[in-house]
């Protein structure tokens, strides 16, 4: 099955940076197909947490020694990098935030409440992420904002002529909404979504928590107004992630939470804040996850997107081929333009004891609702199984996947 | 699955109680009822029961929409309580617990011991409350209670 795997990457070289998928598990070598929902790590990005700590550390952005200076440099250089990442025009635009949920409770509170005015709406989409739908709800009951869901097809897309009407009266002052569902594996039409919403008069955030690991974003040729992402699912440390904004909608936000770092100075009476993107960053931040995802963005360029998209592509076809043929299994989501996240369910075996069953085969797949359970009830299902892959996934292991599955199929049947 | 084989988890004793459960389905008339849910997977089961004059839970019920595990357990446990007064059935769910945490039965009651083909769910922690699911929707109907809360 090698002639599937794209010779523009060199998968079994990659696959030497991972030391842990040299690891067994149950006495079989790992086969690790739930890297939706955390990407194993690089030589690279372990490397850099741990020279930082062992020969440059101290806290950022307020000694005046060397050992915070440099290292103060090594955190910034990441906000460059990802700036790069995303083609931002300021680095200024990188905010630095724990993950996905927190770059979306940001938005959510700062220009939810300091931005939005009762009576605006909200719009999301169907096939949403809890992350995506929860601050939305709390936004709601405090200040009044409504929330619209706008409806996929049975297929797993998003509804376009549905979703431009949801907009059409002009109460939306924000879409908020996936570029790549973890449920589903579809893309939603990122350009698209964008020149639709605008004309309304609403900006446009896109959750890039699984999209970015897969594709090349520029955030200036989308047109959009905000994008967020996680670093921990593009092989970088967890407790780590990234909000990007235009630097106007920044300067209008108030901040989010209140403490060192975001200051410009503080008395008794009052505090002024510091410039963007200090305004948003209180606290001392996860300064070696901070460091060590500059790794990650690294790596990720090294590869390259072009290299990663035709690999995750050839993956998620070879998988459609070999899943699909199996009988009793239905393959959730058949977008059209879909990537590297397949979830499926299998006649007479809950997606638990499917994942039970694979485990004991070195098989690791996620199994449950993937903290998308709206979706799972518009689809009429309660859980499903999902392989997911990176770019150190063989076709082979797709192969031990269908094969494990047939017994699965067997053993339950 | 191959070498080691499922068996440990999935013994035939528990695959013929998932796929063909003797106790489930929403009786018409029942004294109590409570649902649990597991918000982690989206595992639901509802809980009926009815008593007999002096107390004891008399054909308990359930609806169930899980895995293997957790229907399973509903099943089981509903043989393991007929006939028990609450607080009888209060102490097998504590010998269970301890089984579904250290695969060991505690104590000499022969209803724990009916539970003993779920004692491998402790080489699964994730599992775990799969099988214990069931047993807080009893404890929550037993109290009153609509619904379960969890762990």
């Amino acid at each position: 099955m090698n002639h599937l795997a794209p010779a523009a990457l060199d998968v079994a070289r990659i696959r030497q940076d991972f030391p842990i998928l040299s690891q067994t598990v149950r006495g079989k070598p790992l086969v690790f197909l739930d890297s939706a929902a955390s990407a194993q790590k690089p030589r690279a990005v372990i490397d850099a947490m741990v020279t930082a700590m062992e020969t440059q550390y101290a806290n950022i952005h307020r000694g005046l020694h060397w050992m915070s200076e440099r290292t103060t440099e090594a955190y910034e250089a990441t906000r460059d990098d990802a700036a790069r990442l995303l083609n931002a025009a300021d680095r200024a635009e990188i905010v630095f935030v724990r993950n996905s949920t927190e770059a979306i409770n940001l938005v959510a509170h700062s220009y939810g409440r300091g931005v939005l005015r009762p009576g605006q709406a909200v719009l999301i989409s169907a096939m949403e992420h809890h992350s995506n739908i929860v601050p939305w709800h709390m936004l709601r009951d405090a200040h009044g904002i409504e929330l619209r869901i706008a409806p996929i097809s049975d297929a797993g897309e998003l509804d376009l002529d549905a979703f431009e009407r949801l907009l059409e009266d002009g109460k939306v002052g924000l879409v908020s909404i996936t570029q790549m569902s973890n449920v589903l594996g579809t893309y939603t039409p990122a350009e698209r979504i964008v020149r639709i919403a605008h004309a309304y008069g609403a900006k446009v955030l896109f959750d890039g928590s699984q999209a970015i690991v897969h594709r090349r974003i520029d955030v200036q040729a989308l047109d959009c107004d905000f994008y967020v992402f996680t670093g921990h699912k593009l092989y970088g440390p967890t407790g780590i992630g990234v909000l990007w904004a235009r630097r106007e909608l920044l300067e209008q936000m108030p901040p989010f939470l209140g403490g060192g770092d975001m200051i410009s100075s503080v008395s008794y009476e009052r505090s002024t804040w510091a410039a963007v993107p200090h305004k948003f960053e209180a606290g001392t931040p996860a300064i070696l996850e901070g460091i060590a995802l500059g790794a990650a963005i690294r790596y990720v360029e090294a590869l390259g997107y072009d290299a990663i998209a035709a690999h995750e592509q050839a993956l998620t076809e070879h998988a459609l081929a070999r899943l699909s043929v199996i009988e009793g299994l239905t393959i959730i989501g058949r977008a059209q333009d879909r990537g590297g996240v397949v979830s499926f369910t299998l006649n007479g075996a809950h997606a638990h004891d499917i994942a039970t069953l694979l485990d004991r085969s070195g098989i690791a797949v996620r199994a449950g609702h993937h903290c998308a359970e709206p979706l799972m009830r518009r689809l009429g299902i309660d859980s499903t199984a999902r392989a997911s892959f990176a770019a150190y996934t063989l076709p082979s292991e797709i192969d031990a996947l269908a094969d494990a599955l047939l017994r699965v199929r067997e053993f339950f049947g | 699955m191959s070498n080691a084989g499922p068996r440990d988890l999935y013994q035939d004793v528990i695959l013929r109680h998932s796929r063909t459960p003797r106790h489930a389905g929403t009786p018409e008339r029942y004294a109590a009822t409570a649902k649990g849910d597991n918000p982690m997977c989206g595992d639901r089961v509802q809980v009926f029961l009815s008593y007999s004059a002096d107390g004891r839970i008399i054909d308990p019920r359930f609806d169930a929409r899980g895995c293997a595990i957790s229907i399973a357990s509903a099943d089981l446990m509903a043989e393991a309580v007929d006939g028990l007064a609450p607080d009888e059935a209060r102490q097998v769910f504590e010998g269970f617990q301890i089984m579904a945490r250290t695969g060991a039965c505690p104590d000499g009651n022969a209803r724990t011991e009916l539970l003993r083909p779920l004692a491998g769910v402790h080489e699964y922690p994730g599992r775990v409350k799969c099988a214990t699911l069931p047993w807080h929707a009893l404890m929550a109907a037993l109290a009153g209670e609509r619904q379960a809360t969890s762990e």
